[in-house]
């Protein structure tokens, strides 16, 4: 009778912990461990990301991806500095993600972090927020809104180089999948791995997981440990994101590596000029009267525009002006 | 058997299989979950063993 001797590591020939047929690979802890934090460096190098010398406001969530790329970053050396942002959703989900956020930066020694309270500073959650807006179907969005103007803001006053996400493949794959689906060429145009700053309040957004398949996020974090918020956010039940993430899994399946090679070779062609997306006519941009951000919707963005209806006079970002 | 075990769901499957071949039996994507035993990760070519505790971690985010 034959002894199945299991999955080896390539490198030492210990037990492997993770198979990665997308790059013929099997990896005991150890070595994936040493092999996912060369992998980001290199991405970070490849696109020109950021510099070692250069500070960086890592958005953290509290999820795998976000976690892990802070502890990449600090293992590579950067002086990387946390952004949480506390959006004051309910059922635990917050406050679950902060803790997990405070428990992460104690651990290392105390890593240097900030954290803006949406409540706190504007008057009210993310959920009060869309409630009062009259946007309740659109909360994910409106977030998106509230958070990159945070992002834009403390970037810009703590002058930051980069703000650095933790998107990952998967992520990018399926938005990619999304947006040519719909043929959204503007998205098409601008999805990339590195998003330069057009403007001294708008920060340059850099994705040093963009080659990182989710799967390999997650064995990662589990790997070394990392506690992470394994629950979603409630309101991205049912995100058609997560749609797109299986059907590029069932690709993927049939022929591994499919959804790497569906986001380089789209990188690669818009990179060579094979594929061009028509430019943006140049839009006349002016800043912002309140906040200094650039818009294109006369003198408030659409952020300090939100607080300017009647029904949010309770709210209002009073605050964040008043320093 | 063996068991496997994904947030509130629970399989109860027979041993001697691979981790890859109870993820598909129990209709899971072996892309879409990582698989632990007594707490180390395992990959999914290992074969499972009467009395296995298995717990699945979903990896797949939305948002």
């Amino acid at each position: 009778m034959s002894v199945r001797r299991g999955m080896r590591c390539r490198k030492c020939g210990a037990p492997a912990v993770i198979n990665m047929p997308q790059h013929k690979l099997a990896l005991c802890e150890e070595h994936y461990l040493e092999w996912v934090p060369a992998r980001v460096g290199q991405t970070i190098k490849r696109f020109r990301m950021f510099r070692p010398e250069d500070k960086v406001l890592v958005a953290v969530s509290g999820g795998k991806d976000s976690l892990a790329l802070w502890d990449i970053l600090y293992r590579l050396g950067y002086a990387a500095e946390g952004l949480y942002i506390d959006l004051g959703i309910g059922g635990g989900y917050s406050a679950e993600s902060k803790a997990k956020v405070e428990a992460f930066a104690a651990a290392r020694g105390g890593l240097p972090y900030r954290v803006v309270d949406v409540r706190e500073t504007y008057g009210c959650s993310i959920p009060e927020l869309a409630r009062r807006s009259r946007r309740g179907a659109k909360t994910c969005s409106l977030c998106g809104l509230v958070k990159r103007h945070i992002m834009n803001r403390v970037a810009y006053e703590g002058g930051f180089a980069a703000i650095a996400t933790g998107h990952n493949l998967d992520d990018e794959a399926a938005v990619l999948m999304q947006n040519t689906l719909h043929w959204q060429a503007g998205y098409l145009g601008r999805q990339a791995p590195v998003l330069p700053s057009t403007h001294p309040h708008l920060a340059r957004k850099v994705k040093p997981l963009c080659l990182m398949y989710e799967r390999e996020m997650a064995a990662y974090s589990l790997v070394r440990g990392i506690d992470y918020i394994y629950d979603e956010c409630p309101y991205s039940v049912g995100a058609k994101t997560i749609f797109y993430k299986e059907l590029l899994n069932q690709l993927e399946g049939r022929s591994p590596g499919a959804k790497l090679h569906f986001y380089l070779s789209f990188l690669k062609a818009k990179e060579e000029g094979t594929i061009r997306f028509a430019e943006e006519e140049a839009v006349q941009m002016q800043d912002c009267r309140r906040c200094g951000q650039p818009t294109t919707a006369g003198d408030l963005c659409a952020f300090c525009r939100l607080w300017e209806r009647p029904e949010m006079a309770v709210c209002g970002p009073a605050d964040e002006f008043e320093a | 058997m063996v068991k496997l075990i994904l947030r509130d769901k629970t399989w109860e499957l027979p041993a001697g299989m691979t981790v890859r071949d109870a993820i598909k039996k129990a209709g899971l994507d072996p892309h879409a979950v990582l698989a632990m035993r007594d707490g180390k990760l395992i990959n999914e070519e290992t074969l499972t063993r009467p009395d296995d505790v298995i717990t699945l971690i979903s990896v797949i985010s939305g948002g």
